[in-house]
């Protein structure tokens, strides 16, 4: 489904530093994959590259078997749902006329617009009644990011693309979207890349997750494979926290032992 | 007095319409520069910088420097084949755009600049196209500061605008120079508050238009975009009926008298920035209207620009001075006798396809005056007796005087050092030199003030200054009319300067009209008509 083959992509003036520096990834179709790194890995750098956000100074990116830049990059962008974090939502715009964006630019009628608006916002779980008409600010971080997914969707994509999407959440909403994304997209049988710094959000919500460092892709694994078999130190010892905090945890919460003596 | 104040508030509606006018074409014109620029550069740092250096050079030149400087611009620009008007309302828009530019590109770029850049690039990676969103995303944004630059300008723009009275565009400008030079305070008073109201007016409109349509959209657009709408409705239709100088006052029966008889029915009469000017476009005004005549006086106009109008035949008549034509055209910087100086200048006229219709009687010449008890304690009575003392007197000169041609000439010629040099509004001249702040002052000689204040004017014994007549000057389109010449040549030689002085100190010390005291000239001159008849003779 999406192909990058050997893709590179400086940044600076000089040339030296590679954001992105011979990567490799062949993502199927249906799959939910998750890139994971520290910030500067390039993890967000691979993502633009899928979409032509930022071009790759060397390499291919494939959909569907076709090279992208034979592709004009509006209409590429346009078959593909893109979220960032905190969802970039137009402050000026009520929820309605965000969610209705692209299929607004793609000419639908009024008709379809409306339809489509409320059978995205069903969706991601926001009552259209209520949701319809509000703007930007007066909504969560929860529910702005359940808008920018309806976003994304709103022009049947057959590929999202998110990029640190639930970054600046807390906790509890962050888990009721994390199951909400991953059963949007079995529902709609995507092709699903998600971006990360949350090895643990990765591992529970991917089928495959790609750990990135430095520019480099260290290993593309299962969820089960990466914790079983870390291909080299760096990869292992994020693991490893990941490992150490569940052994905490558990301990925690086990029931007491009480002192000897 | 509720009389002259209703005849005052009665001819703001014309001039209102005007101004308003020129704001906004000229906030138009500098709208549709402006965006588009500001779209171009806000994203390239590196051509916004020289731009706005150049934008904000402009700005720093004075509104009424920038406003003259557009006359000769354009003058010089009818030499490329270009057609606007070098007078009037071209010249004014020009200026006034250029110097509502500057707030509208900078708010815009920074309003640009300030868009979120997430933001944008979340819209891009839906796939809008660049286009969509600049049009979609970061003009709406960006909206609140580029209508806050908008506001900017149009302030801005109503004040500059009231610049536009001496290059001969009406506006409320009009009421403000005339007042000052008249001492009509409440004339005045009346420019400077509508001037004022207009502008809380257009910016409290923009705001509410603003606040409509940046947030909320299809909310409440309809009610500001109304008022804005009416506005341009009001102008559009009060525009055609002006005529392009202020007032008409002519008879209509008069006029329709005249028309067998005359080829021209209405003339445009220009008049300068003091007292003198506007009584003697009254008089003519008058004199046009006995013979069927209707004119339109535009007022206040700047020395350089009031002969170029009527060399370009956007101007009929004026009356002007010998000297002043005799150093400004004829760039000569000594005097000569006053024969000379007359057909010099009637010479250089002709050539210039304007028409003399001979001095008429009296001199408003620069010259020296002291205080009465001043030149008798001294025993001066001409300047030559005045150099062996000047080291101990003050001198007080009028904004100009000091720097002018005619001051070094004299100063050089009489060898006058004098002990110290002040320049003050003519307004305040003559107090001055009655309260004895100032010895000596730069008088006009037909000013009624140097007899009121009983002032001697000093003899010039070596005719350095040259000599001021006024003479009336005709544009060539009306140079040989009938009605226009049997109106006005009988003026030539009729007004001694003693009557001028007289019909000066009415305005200037008594407060009354230019119109009274041009009715006042008019009764008290000897003048002899040499037409047979007045044809619908008016009783004004």
């Amino acid at each position: 489904m999406i192909d990058l083959v050997e893709i590179s992509k400086r940044y600076g003036g000089d040339g030296t530093a590679w954001a992105v520096d011979g990567a490799t990834l062949a993502v199927g179709a249906g799959e939910l994959v998750a890139l994971v790194g520290e910030s500067g890995s390039g993890k967000t750098t691979l993502l633009k590259m899928i979409n032509r956000l930022i071009e790759p100074d060397r390499g291919t990116v494939r959909v569907n078997g076709r090279d992208v830049r034979g592709v004009d990059p509006v209409a590429l962008r346009r078959t593909m749902g893109y979220v960032i974090q905190q969802a970039g939502l137009l402050p000026h715009l009520s929820v309605a006329d965000n969610v209705a964006t692209v299929p607004r630019l793609l000419g639908w009628s009024r008709a379809e617009l409306d339809r489509r608006v409320d059978e995205l916002l069903a969706l991601v779980g926001l009552p259209a009644a209520t949701y319809r008409t509000r703007f930007p600010d007066q909504l969560s971080g929860g529910q702005r990011q359940r808008v920018g997914v309806a976003r994304a969707l709103a022009a049947r994509p057959a590929v999202l693309l998110l990029d640190e999407p639930f970054g600046a959440l807390d906790p509890l909403t962050r888990v009721a979207l994390q199951a909400e994304l991953r059963r949007i997209h079995q529902e709609l049988g995507l092709t699903t890349i998600l971006v990360t710094h949350d090895l643990v959000e990765a591992l529970t919500l991917a089928d495959r997750v790609v750990v990135m460092c430095e520019g480099r892709v260290r290993q593309i694994a299962t969820p089960r494979a990466l914790l079983a078999a870390p291909a080299d130190d760096y990869v292992a010892r994020l693991v490893g926290v990941v490992r150490a905090h569940a052994a905490e945890l558990h301990a925690l919460a086990a029931p007491a032992v009480p002192d000897a003596g | 007095m509720p009389g002259e104040l209703a005849t005052l508030v009665a001819g703001v509606p014309p001039l209102l319409a005007s101004h308003l006018a020129l704001v906004l074409v000229s906030l138009a014109i500098a709208l549709a520069i402006g965006l588009p620029l500001a779209v171009v550069l806000a994203h390239r740092p590196r051509a916004a910088g020289p731009v706005l250096t150049i934008a904000g050079a402009i700005q720093t030149v004075p509104g009424l420097a920038l406003l003259a400087l557009m006359v000769p611009v354009l003058a010089a620009s009818h030499g490329l084949g270009i057609g606007l008007s070098s007078f009037g309302f071209a010249p004014a828009v020009i200026a006034l755009t250029l110097y509502a530019v500057l707030p509208i590109l900078r708010n815009a770029i920074t309003g640009l600049r300030g868009v979120d850049a997430a933001t944008v690039e979340a819209a891009r990676g839906i796939g809008m196209a660049p286009r969509q969103v600049l049009r979609l995303v970061e003009l709406p944004l960006a909206a609140p500061v580029i209508a806050a630059g908008i506001r900017t300008a149009s302030v801005w723009t109503v004040g500059a605008a009231t610049l536009a009275t001496p290059i001969g565009q009406p506006c409320l400008g009009n009421y403000i120079f005339a007042g000052l030079q008249t001492r009509n305070w409440a004339k005045l008073l009346i420019g400077v508050l509508v001037a004022a109201a207009l502008a809380l007016i257009l910016d409290a409109i923009l705001a509410a238009t603003e606040r409509a349509v940046s947030r909320r959209p299809r909310g409440s657009v309809a009610a500001p975009g109304a008022v804005l709408a009416l506005l341009v409705i009001v102008i559009l239709g009060v525009l055609p009926r002006l005529p392009a100088g202020t007032r008409a006052a002519a008879p209509a029966h008069a006029v329709a008298a005249a028309a067998d008889r005359a080829v021209v029915t209405r003339i445009k009469l220009g008049a300068k920035t003091f007292t003198e000017q506007y009584i003697l476009a009254e008089l003519l005004r008058a004199r046009l209207a006995g013979r069927g005549v209707a004119a339109d006086v535009v007022e206040s106009l700047g020395s350089n620009v009031v002969y170029e109008a009527l060399r370009h035949g956007d101007l009929d008549a004026y009356v002007d001075y010998s000297g002043t034509l005799w150093t400004s055209q004829l760039g000569r910087d000594r005097g000569a006798p006053r024969w000379q100086i007359l057909s010099e200048v009637e010479g250089h006229l002709a050539r210039d396809h304007v028409r003399s219709l001979g001095a008429l009687g009296f001199q408003n010449a620069y010259a020296l005056a002291v205080r009465r008890d001043t030149a008798s304690r001294l025993g001066v009575r001409g300047l030559d007796d005045l150099a062996p003392h000047a080291a101990q007197l003050a001198l007080g000169g009028d904004y100009e005087f000091l720097s002018r041609r005619e001051w070094a000439s004299v100063r050089a010629a009489y060898g006058l050092g004098f002990g110290r040099a002040t320049s003050f509004d003519p307004a305040l001249l003559y107090e001055a030199v009655a309260r004895g702040e100032v010895d000596a002052i730069s008088a006009f000689t037909s000013d009624g003030r140097i007899a009121a204040y009983d002032l001697v004017v000093l003899d010039d014994p070596l005719a350095v200054l040259p000599s001021y007549d006024a003479m009336i000057l005709l544009g060539a389109r009306v140079a040989d009319d009938p009605g226009v010449l049997c109106a006005l040549a009988p003026l030539a030689g009729a007004l001694p300067v003693e009557l001028i002085r007289h019909a000066n100190l009415m305005v200037d010390r008594d407060h009354a009209s230019p119109a009274a005291a041009a009715a006042w000239l008019a009764a008290n001159a000897t003048i002899t008509e040499r037409c047979a008849s007045a044809p619908a003779a008016s009783s004004r």
